[in-house]
């Protein structure tokens, strides 16, 4: 069966004062109907530019220099814009990081609603009226008829998160892809969200790309999971597998480095070292400089080579295929 | 504030090493074409300016030395006595064209920039006290300030005028008092960003004087907000004085400004006369435009939030 | 909303007493209000009389008290030069001004807001960095003197407009209005072009600021995101969003329009407000500026209040802020 979105070395470089930056540097992957992938990395590792790319948002200084995304059989680089356009909020939606920012403030939730339905359907205003409030219900957002009519400004942060997963989903499109979605919201509100989220798409059958640079909030949520860094693909496999044990040292030192899985009143483990500029990369294995397993042979960039079930970019995988 | 990843760009150019903060200043400046053609505009209309005694042809105010036969010749002609050409024509008392507009670009320049300096300082300096100081002080003071803005400063003016009457000093009063809320409001907003800094709750703490502060701290830290101001307003009052005098109020017929030039002129245009009142216009025209044309380039410059 | 607008209405009252009392205290300090609201060629017993009548005998508080009556009931003085009530010259000529000054601010807008919005979508572009050199350029060139200049170049050079006066007019519910029909706006053409110039370049510049500042935010990333055409992306959501801070300027730059329109009225020897003052200055015609200034004032106040409020309208964080 083939997959939903197929994406093949997928580049995407920004002009920036200093120099062309390649924040998607030979990206691949892909995504089958009803499945969750979790995107995961640290920030700068280019996980939401390729959110992006994927919906064509990439806006000079940047642009798609090249590769293919193919989404359910249609090749999306150079689609004509008004074709992309279709796409967008209808077959393909996309969440947000801040809440705050990506809802007008002086437009109230009725027009922003409403308006996602009428771009894409001939529908009536009373029909996507209907629509937006039974959305709203099924977001677990109480006395919808009132909130309606409400501004941005009036909901807390998780409220309008809910808001913001509501419109991506109210035209039922077959890819959500959602970037950091919990990130700017607290931490009791990020468990509510996340099983919202998984509830909701399980129920509609639309699969899911999860952007994250946290590894466990993809735990229980992701079917597949890809690493990425310096903006290539690192690791990617089933879920399972991968968070388990991991077969590339980046995603290792990732796992170790989350609190829940150290010993408590231990020093927490760290990966040592810092992001490497994207401008200053060196050349071979982009992590090289902070690994405890590199060696010269890593001078040489690896391959995203196939190891047992998953993908690897690694000449020395810490799990054997 | 964006979702997207924008990969690390510095937003500062970077600094050459030993450069120093001055050269880097000149260097963005000179980043662009414009800016650098409106400075030399700036530079030739100052020059002229202030050796006009010297390089006018004529002294156009000496009367003396006029010939009410060559009134209204058109640009090119010679005088009657065959001693000078009148390149840019003469008005309507003979005079040369050439020589009133360097005189009135000298009086234009001085009037604006003189009233600009007074009402710098005075503004700043309320504006500043009024940051360090807070309190009644501050709320009464940029109350007056809000009351003074929301008056058109054509009204302002013409009204003073009225009642002041005619002369230098006064016009100059009247550029003051419509300019001085200006530079106040933005002094007392940039040393409030300062006054609220750290460093300055620690330099009270320590007894350091309340002059000190401002004058080493809270201060220095306004001037580049209240130069890109400064330079509008000057601007600005180059063109109101010009206005003022056009309508015939504020400077005396004997310290003739551009704007009084252009008023004598007005007479002639029907009649298809146009240098007398056209020529002055463009002097006017190009030192507005110069002071403006560096203004912008400053304030992109200055402004540290402009990620270019 | 209603406490918000009575309060807003007592704030006006409040600053329109402050101004008589200034105006008021000001013709003290200038001089003799005789000698200022009297006519200078008047005689000892018409002097005595007016005296008498602005109670200048009684106390200064009751003289303002005095002033203020006559003020409420529309008694400014009487204008040496027309003989009649001063406040009554004024708002004669209050239509004409008023007329320009909105017909100017129409240009400016109407042309300022799509160009200052193109400018900012695309700043690269060369029609881009042609509008922005014509802005600075329009905000250089000294108002009076375009003036002169359009003048010579469309009535004197072309011959396709009148270069001097007001243009016939047309009863609209009482007012004398001359724009209305093309006779009367063929008079009004060249002195609204006149005053729109400067505030057309800068609204040109405010627009173009205001779009570049928004067009980075994520609402209209998200927007386009959920598929919405361009036209709705920029025309529903970024122009809400630019209009309110934009409003606000176009609201205080009417105030201004009115008060420049002495200068494009006293060139154009448009029979406005404008020209009456500017006369009434140099004839020392002094009650008329003195209710000039009043009747002015008034107008910014009350222009203020309706930016205020239009702001309200138009920002929900603003409305809903006051109304708790």
């Amino acid at each position: 069966m083939a997959p939903l979105l197929d994406v093949t070395n997928l580049v995407t470089e920004f002009a920036t004062r200093d120099g062309l930056l390649r924040a998607v540097d030979g990206v691949s992957l892909s995504v089958a109907r009803g499945e969750v992938l979790g995107l995961v990395g640290e920030s700068g590792s280019g996980k939401s530019v390729t959110g992006f790319s994927i919906l064509g948002l990439v806006d000079p200084p940047g642009r798609i220099a090249s590769g293919s995304v193919v989404f359910d059989g249609q090749e999306l680089i150079g689609l004509p814009e008004n074709r992309l356009r279709q796409l967008r909020g209808r077959r393909i939606a996309m969440v947000f990081q801040d809440p705050m920012m990506t809802l007008n403030p002086v437009l109230s939730i009725e027009t922003q609603m409403v308006e996602a339905v009428l771009a894409h359907q001939n529908a009536s205003k009373a029909a996507a009226r209907e629509r937006a409030l039974e959305m709203l219900g099924r977001v677990g957002i109480a006395s919808p008829a009132s909130r309606l009519a409400q501004y941005p400004h009036q909901f807390s942060g998780g409220m309008r998160q809910r808001v913001a997963i509501a419109i991506a989903l109210i035209n039922r499109p077959d890819l959500v892809i959602a970037d950091e979605p919990t990130t700017a919201l607290d931490v009791t509100v990020q468990g509510q969200i996340l099983f919202e989220m998984q509830k909701l798409v399980r129920e509609s059958g639309s699969a899911l790309i999860w952007i994250t640079h946290d590894l466990a909030v993809i735990a229980g949520l992701a079917d597949r999971v890809a690493v990425m860094y310096a903006g290539r693909i690192v690791e990617q496999g089933a879920a399972a597998e991968v968070l388990e044990l991991p077969a590339h040292p980046y995603t290792r030192g990732l796992l170790d480095s989350v609190p829940a899985n150290n010993a408590t009143s231990r020093r927490l483990k760290q990966i040592p070292g810092m992001t490497p500029s994207l401008l200053r990369l060196a050349p071979g294995c982009a992590f090289r400089e902070r690994c405890e397993r590199a060696a010269e042979r890593c001078i040489d960039m690896p391959e995203l080579k196939l190891h047992g079930a998953r993908h690897v970019r690694c000449h020395f995988p810490l799990v054997s295929a | 504030m964006s979702t997207m990843e924008i990969p690390l760009s510095p937003a500062l150019p970077q600094q050459a090493k030993g450069e120093s903060r001055f050269l880097r200043f000149a260097r963005e400046f000179a980043a662009s074409h414009i800016a650098v053609f409106g400075l030399a505009m700036l530079a030739v209309v100052i020059v002229v300016a202030l050796a006009a005694p010297w390089i006018a042809p004529q002294n156009p105010y000496d009367l003396g030395k006029l010939d009410l036969l060559d009134a209204r010749l058109p640009p090119g002609e010679k005088a009657g006595s065959g001693n000078m050409t009148y390149l840019l024509g003469t008005d309507g008392q003979g005079r040369d064209m050439l020589s009133a507009i360097m005189y009135g670009l000298r009086v234009s320049l001085m009037v604006g920039v003189a009233s600009g300096a007074i009402a710098l300082t005075l503004g700043a300096a309320l504006g500043v006290l009024a940051a360090y100081l807070g309190g009644r002080f501050e709320q009464v003071l940029m109350r007056i300030v809000d009351i003074q803005l929301g008056f058109p400063a054509i009204l302002v003016a013409l009204i003073l005028l009225a009642v002041l009457g005619k002369g230098v000093d006064k016009i100059i009063i009247a550029l003051v008092t419509v300019q001085w809320a200006y530079y106040a409001r933005t002094a007392r907003s940039a040393a409030l960003v300062e006054r609220n800094k750290d460093y300055i709750e620690a330099a009270r703490g320590l007894g350091l004087s309340a002059r000190r502060i401002v004058l080493r701290h809270l201060l220095p830290n306004s001037l580049p907000p209240l130069i890109v101001v400064a330079t509008v307003q000057v601007a600005h009052a180059i063109a109101l004085e010009a206005t003022l005098s056009f309508l015939g109020l504020g400077l005396p017929a004997t310290e003739p400004s551009l704007g009084l030039l252009i008023a004598n002129g007005y007479e002639y245009m029907l009649s298809g006369k146009y240098w007398i009142s056209v020529y002055p216009g463009v002097a006017l025209l190009a030192t507005i435009l110069a002071i403006n044309l560096v203004g912008d380039q400053l304030r992109d410059v200055l402004n540290p939030r402009l990620a270019r | 909303m209603t406490v918000y607008i009575l309060r807003r209405l007592a704030q006006t009252l409040l600053v329109l007493f402050v101004t008589a009392l200034l105006v008021f205290f000001g013709l003290f300090l200038v001089g003799d209000p005789v000698e200022i609201l009297v006519n200078p060629v008047a005689d000892e017993t018409e002097r005595a009389r007016a005296s008498a009548a602005l109670g200048l005998d009684k106390p200064i508080y009751e003289q303002f008290f005095i002033f203020l009556k006559n003020a409420i009931t529309g008694n400014l003085g009487t204008s040496f030069v027309f003989g009649r009530s001063a406040l009554e010259v004024i708002i004669e000529r209050m239509p004409a001004t008023l007329e320009l000054a909105f017909l100017a601010m129409v240009i400016a807008v109407s042309l300022g807001v799509p160009l200052g919005i193109y400018a900012g979508l695309r700043p690269d572009s060369i029609a881009a960095k042609a509008i922005m050199a014509a802005s600075i350029l329009g905000f250089s060139l000294p108002t009076f003197w375009v003036g002169l200049l359009l003048i010579l170049v469309f009535a004197v050079q072309l011959g396709w407009l009148p270069s001097t006066g007001r243009g016939p007019t047309v009863d609209v519910f009482g007012l004398q209005l001359s724009i209305v029909h093309w006779e009367g706006l063929k008079y009004a053409l060249l002195p609204a072009i006149n005053l729109a110039l400067f505030k057309l370049s800068l609204i040109i510049r405010l627009a173009r600021a205001q779009t570049r500042e928004q067009v980075l935010l994520d609402y209209v990333k998200f927007a386009r995101a959920k598929g919405l055409s361009k036209a709705r992306v920029i025309g529903v959501h970024l122009l809400k969003n630019i209009l309110i801070p934009l409003v606000t300027v176009i609201g205080l730059e009417l105030g201004s329009v009115i008060a420049f329109a002495v200068v494009t009225e006293t060139i154009f020897a448009w029979p406005g407000m404008g020209k009456l003052v500017i006369d009434s200055i140099f004839q020392l015609d002094r009650p008329v500026v003195v209710a000039y200034l009043l009747i002015v004032v008034f107008m910014f106040i009350l222009i203020n209040l309706a930016v205020d409020l239009l702001y309200s309208a138009l920002d929900p964080r603003v409305r809903l802020a006051e109304a708790k």
